[in-house]
């Protein structure tokens, strides 16, 4: 596995968020982790990229190397692990050619940040006649897409991705999944969090169902596409 | 006419000072949500790096029969201390501000003060009350321009002043490093996740303001000779006035206020008994404020920092 968590425990002050969660994801696959506002599908993402402190007793591995050791810049420029935040979080003030070169701030091999910058804008088009203007400045669609690429550049072992279907049109979503799915061919294992859950379930290979802080089922998508009290719970019947 | 003129020229030098300082204040709250009060303290302490630099190198050239040129030992004091002085201000933010990171503002701010009081009083248990008078590095020579006295000093201090801002300002617009001040100064939060370490840009901050300050002092030691441990006391409020004049965050907006005081208080004195110059002044700038809460610059809300 290349990922493993193990009784992960995150709490917000007197409020546990987390109970105990364990899950992992192998090299190359695309899992996700579906439920409803509030069931601590983000939170799980920040304890990974150490956005969030962990518990005592939380238990985090990435390709065998404790992730509690690393610090979040580290997490991400060592480990290799990108994450796309609740909200995209685009540094505004900054060009979208900006936010993408920032995102290698800590790369070592710095030669080959053109050649991703590259990568980026044949995946995002979009992106490539945009690169001067301020992130500020582009749509929703754009936003994710700059979201998506940024993280493409900081580090693509695997990609933790937040709702990247929130605020899509339906037939942008497609496209924005289209091209996760490219980046995933390309190598990088992927884990998302989704509200979408009819979406999720048809894009990962395999998907957890969380509710409040628990994990509540987990197995391939094609079976909890299946499973009854997903679909009334989830589906929409 | 050559009177008005005298006096821009002697505004734009003493503009010069608190515009260098003002931009350590905006420079350090853009990314961090807090003026660093103990950075009128920090200048105070660049100045006095500058004159243990300039000592010691005069010393030096004269044991060793050197015999180097004034400029040459000016320039070598300015870019000695404000590296050495850029190392203090990143012990400041390692030992008052990174622990309080996530503590409320206020106490970051009194951790400032005190930082300044102990940078005060340190001083002078070191080096007692006496006040020390700022070796005479470059001879003054005055041009006369056409019924304006010009001296060499001035047009040193204003020139090193602004190229020192220029390159500042390429530095925050053209490097990963600024690009990295500007993303923190949006939102800090998801910096790390970008791979960049806060704890490599905050001490940048600090040190690039520190170096700033310390400049200031050197010039100002240039033109007012005489050091004591609490001179950057009042040119230190003056100068965070001026961050707040040009709007919190703002680059361009510290350094137009920071000249732009420079010319009240020496314009004000033209009119008005001059023992009511910082009175006036200051009603002055309330005014302003009054009017444009925000600074020239500043938006609600908002801690960008801005070019």
């Amino acid at each position: 596995m290349q990922l493993l968590v193990e009784r992960l425990r995150v709490s917000y002050g007197n409020i546990r968020a987390l109970h105990g969660s364990d899950f992992a994801v192998d090299t190359g696959e695309i899992v996700c982790i579906i439920g409803a506002n509030g069931a601590g599908k983000s939170t799980t993402l920040r304890a990974i990229s150490r956005m969030v402190p962990v518990e005592a007793g939380s238990h985090m591995t990435f390709m065998d190397r404790d992730l509690l050791g690393f610090p979040a810049d580290k997490v991400v420029s060592q480990l290799g692990i990108s994450h796309v935040p609740e909200g995209r979080r685009l540094f505004g003030n900054l060009t979208v050619m900006e936010n993408l070169l920032l995102a290698t701030f800590a790369r070592k091999d710095r030669h080959k940040v053109s050649g991703d910058i590259d990568r980026v804008f044949s995946i995002f088009p979009r992106l490539r006649e945009r690169q001067t203007q301020a992130a500020g400045t582009l749509s929703g669609g754009e936003q994710q897409m700059l979201a998506v690429g940024r993280a493409y550049m900081s580090g693509r072992r695997m990609m933790l991705l937040d709702e990247p279907s929130m605020g899509l049109a339906p037939l942008l979503m497609l496209s924005m999944f289209e091209a996760l799915q490219e980046i995933n061919t390309a190598g990088t294992t992927i884990l998302l969090v989704e509200q979408n859950a009819r979406l999720a379930l048809k894009f990962a290979q395999r998907a957890y169902v969380m509710e409040n802080g628990h994990i509540v089922l987990e197995g391939e998508s094609r079976d909890l596409r299946e499973d009854p009290q997903v679909k009334t719970a989830y589906l929409g019947g | 006419m050559e009177f008005f003129l005298q006096n821009v020229v002697n505004a734009l030098q003493w503009g010069s000072f608190y515009a260098l300082i003002a931009l350590g204040y905006s420079m350090v709250y853009s990314i961090m949500m807090v003026f660093n009060f103990a950075h009128g303290d920090v200048f105070m302490t660049g100045a006095y790096i500058g004159f243990g630099t300039a000592s010691l190198l005069l010393a030096l050239s004269a044991a060793l029969g050197l015999g180097l040129p004034g400029w040459t030992i000016l320039s070598l004091t300015i870019a000695v201390s404000m590296v050495l002085t850029a190392f203090l201000g990143v012990l400041v933010e390692r030992v008052g501000y990174r622990p309080l990171r996530e503590a409320p503002r206020a106490s970051a701010a009194i951790t400032g003060l005190m930082i300044g009081i102990i940078l005060e009083t340190g001083n002078l248990a070191l080096l007692g009350a006496r006040r020390l008078s700022f070796p005479d590095l470059i001879h003054s020579t005055t041009y006369n321009l056409g019924g304006v006295f010009v001296t060499n000093k001035k047009i040193l201090i204003v020139a090193v002043s602004l190229a020192l801002m220029y390159a500042l300002h390429q530095f925050i617009r053209k490097t990963r490093w600024g690009m990295a001040m500007r993303a923190m100064s949006y939102d800090f939060e998801v910096v790390p996740l970008m791979g960049v370490s806060l704890n490599v840009i905050a001490p940048l901050t600090f040190a690039v303001g520190s170096g700033l300050a310390a400049a200031a002092g050197i010039l100002y030691g240039l033109a007012y000779p005489v050091l004591d441990p609490y001179m950057g006391v009042l040119l230190g409020w003056k100068a965070f006035v001026a961050a707040i004049l040009g709007g919190r965050g703002s680059i361009l907006g510290a350094a137009l206020a920071g000249f732009l005081l420079g010319f009240i208080e020496i314009f004000v004195p033209m009119i008005f008994p001059s023992t009511l110059r910082d009175l006036i002044a200051y009603s002055i700038i309330l005014l302003i404020l009054t009017f444009r809460p925000y600074g020239f610059f500043g938006q609600p809300h908002s801690t960008q920092l801005r070019l």
